[in-house]
């Protein structure tokens, strides 16, 4: 029944797309299937996700689709609903799979999805490149078939890390002496921050003199806080999705604790700026992406051209989510093109030497499929806005460290600005 | 440096803990009240005292988003609550009276599930916050600091205790709750209304959580899962209190709050919440032996 349907539809859309290009022949298609959370907790990230899909495919599919040998093919995206649950992901890939034959795969939303669905497509041997399952774990595995666009999340602050060694060292500051300050909610995305922050600062040889991790219900960091007073660290980072990044601007502000730098992971999305003005001022937020970098790829320009083509197709500014969701669709058109062929084994090899420059930034993936071209953004607060401090080459402002003291800013002495 | 060696060189920190302590256990201390009235007089455990300051903080958060100051906003919130806490009553609490403790535990807790759900639908699972714009109060040259918010909450939690107890004491209701409490069928027989002392029993504690879920808000924030941590923190301080104890409860509050700082600051985070509910086991022991040895045992 399904296969009938899927075929009808297949042949329907094929139909109308060729009708409306106008093209002699009816396009070949490749069918790419996707397990989005489109209801559920991960329903706003997961209609991100779709979006961005549908808006790669539809501009690769505008300039001529992807080359496969001498002949034109088309894209095309199947999708299922999994309800934000890890059981009916893994369930609808493998229809998609075993029931639908689509070619290949595109990534759910969340790491705990992608780390559902993975097994699958390596028991299938199917290509999967995904851009929002960020968590390490997800590397360790072995998986041959499994491709992210995106930094693992032990990166998010590791550039913070090593904004304060280049600070120390142009204070003639030996970087051995720097003390950090972590405090992380005890679940794995925030572990692996963690453990990103503590092997930079190993690097450096900084020392580590808070290491909280808080309870997931915990509510309150004050005890934390208090002792971050008294060791006086020169960084506090702080991840613990929005809840971490409301809470640690909330607090420090109220207990007024002065770290020349505050990191923070899920600033944009915990909406700091909105919630809390001024006192959101000088934190350093870690992210994949940002609107104003100025990689380019021929599909979409740059990122401000790719932001407002997603502004123009759905009314809203696309968060990071988006982006990485487009750049995976672009890193299989370029891997298809490569490979000349549709057959699996070979276009996952093809993947596997990717080295593609697009708008969210380079693509080159390690054998355990990482994306290790890429580097994290930084963001500093600003003036109530978020400007990209690291890396340098995109930066538009430079990073304001120290912070002013609390003092200061309640006087509103102007401090370091560009 | 050990954790407690920097408590013990710099003295001032021990004023922080402290008073972080206590003016963070008064409003676990709030929510405490309503769950120590309902257990008291009607044997429920509530396990959806969380969700109702859930809900009173989302109450107060979207009455702000209409242009209602949240000072206007937590009574004109308590006030809906209150209403809400009677339709509740009626709808499932009332059944659950004169049955045995897990059937009202099983109940709350399917209602808890309930409003958690319904919340994360209708308001998604972004953490909403209100601010105060209220300053926050410096001494001993910055080395203790207190957000204002924090006193006003300490503030209510006082002033709702006594209103509380001189409520309970004074007024015809008030009597009728106590004497309900201590033997239900002795009120019903003596004219007594037990129905309705339930239904402003278990309506009064929804206020009482609604009130609470606002200030919530505003001194952290409110998502729909929250509860829980309510929920755990008023069921220990009611224990450590003892049935029955009103006044107890902000001093249990106080209390806890303080010995979780402490356990925060020394052991470290992880250890804060783990660290409460050893306490409390060891309260529940040593209060075993004690009434023991005087021949009583705990209700």
């Amino acid at each position: 029944m399904i296969r009938t349907q899927s075929f009808v539809a297949a042949t329907l859309a094929a139909a109308m797309l060729g009708a409306g290009c106008g093209m002699a022949n009816a396009a070949d298609e490749i069918v790419l299937g996707a397990a989005v959370s489109l209801t559920g907790k991960y329903s706003v990230n997961g209609k991100n996700t779709q979006d961005g899909y549908n808006l790669a495919v539809k501009v690769i599919n505008d300039k001529g689709g992807v080359k496969v040998g001498d002949k034109q093919y088309r894209l095309k995206v199947v999708y299922y609903d999994d309800e934000s649950t890890s059981a009916r992901g893994a369930q609808l890939v493998e229809r998609l799979i075993d029931q639908d034959h689509v070619n290949f795969i595109l990534g759910p939303y969340s790491s705990a999805l992608t780390k559902a669905i993975a097994p699958i497509t390596e028991k299938y041997r199917v290509p999967m490149v995904e851009g929002n399952g960020a968590d390490r774990g997800l590397f360790t595995q072995g998986y041959k078939y499994m491709f992210a666009v995106l930094n693992t999340s032990d990166y998010y602050l590791r550039a913070a890390v090593n904004i304060l060694a280049e600070e120390a060292k142009k204070a003639g500051r030996d970087p051995k002496s720097i003390k950090i300050a972590i405090a992380i909610e005890n679940d794995n995305f925030s572990q692996d921050v963690r453990d990103g922050i503590v092997e930079d600062a190993k690097k450096y040889g900084m020392q580590i003199v808070v290491d909280d991790k808080l309870p997931a219900d915990l509510n309150d960091m004050t005890a934390t806080l208090t002792k971050v007073k008294a060791l006086k660290p020169d960084a506090l980072m702080i991840s613990g999705h929005e809840k971490g990044a409301v809470l640690g601007i909330r607090q420090v502000a109220q207990q007024k604790v002065y770290v020349p730098m505050l990191a923070l992971t899920h600033c944009d999305s915990a909406q700091i700026t909105e919630k809390f003005g001024k006192e959101s001022d000088y934190a350093f937020c870690g992210s994949q992406w940002d609107a104003s970098l100025t990689y380019t790829d021929p599909w979409f320009g740059n990122s401000k051209n790719y932001a407002e083509m997603f502004k123009k197709t759905y009314n809203y500014e696309p968060p990071y989510q988006a982006a990485e969701s487009t750049a995976s669709v672009e890193v299989f058109a370029d891997a298809i093109a490569r490979a000349g062929s549709l057959d699996r084994d070979k276009v996952r090899d093809a993947l596997a030497k990717t080295d593609l420059m697009t708008f969210y930034g380079p693509v080159k993936f390690d054998e355990t499929g990482k994306n290790v071209a890429k580097s994290m953004v930084m963001y500093q607060v600003q003036k109530e806005d978020y400007v990209v401090v690291a890396p340098s080459k995109w930066a538009t402002a430079k990073p304001i460290y120290p912070a002013p003291s609390w003092a200061q800013r309640e006087s509103g002495t102007k401090v370091g600005q560009k | 440096m050990s954790n407690l060696e920097v408590l013990a060189s710099a003295p001032i920190l021990v004023v922080q803990l402290v008073v972080n302590g206590i003016l963070v256990g008064a409003i676990f201390a709030l929510v405490a009240y309503g769950m120590a009235l309902v257990w008291g007089v009607m044997n429920i455990i509530n396990v959806a005292q969380g969700e109702l300051v859930m809900v009173g903080g989302y109450a107060v958060f979207y009455l702000d988003r209409a242009g209602v100051h949240p000072w206007l906003g937590i009574p004109i919130a308590a006030v809906a609550m209150y209403v809400f806490g009677l339709l509740l009553y009626r709808g499932v609490i009332r059944r659950l009276v004169d049955r045995d403790m897990f059937v009202s535990i099983l109940a709350t807790f399917g209602i808890s599930i309930l409003l958690q759900q319904l919340a994360n639908q209708l308001f998604g699972a972004d953490i909403r916050t209100l601010s105060t714009n209220l300053p926050s109060l410096s001494f001993a040259e910055g080395h203790v600091s207190i957000a204002s918010i924090r006193i006003v909450a300490f503030a209510a939690a006082v002033l709702v205790g006594v209103a509380l107890v001189v409520f309970l004491h004074r007024s015809r209701m008030g009597r009728a709750i106590r004497a309900t409490a201590q033997n239900a069928r002795a009120a019903r027989v003596l004219g007594i209304d037990t129905d309705s002392v339930y239904a402003t029993t278990f309506a009064l504690n929804c206020a009482i959580c609604g009130a609470a879920g606002g200030i919530v808000a505003m001194t952290w924030f409110v998502q729909p899962y929250l509860g829980l941590t309510y929920t755990l923190r008023s069921f220990m301080i009611v224990i450590a209190a003892g049935l029955g104890n009103l006044p107890g409860v902000i001093v249990a509050g106080s209390g806890l709050g303080v010995l979780e700082e402490f356990a925060g600051f020394v052991l470290g985070a992880e250890y804060q919440t783990a660290f409460i509910f050893i306490v409390l086991v060891a309260l529940l022991v040593g209060r075993n032996l004690v009434l023991a040895r005087q021949r009583k045992y705990l209700a």
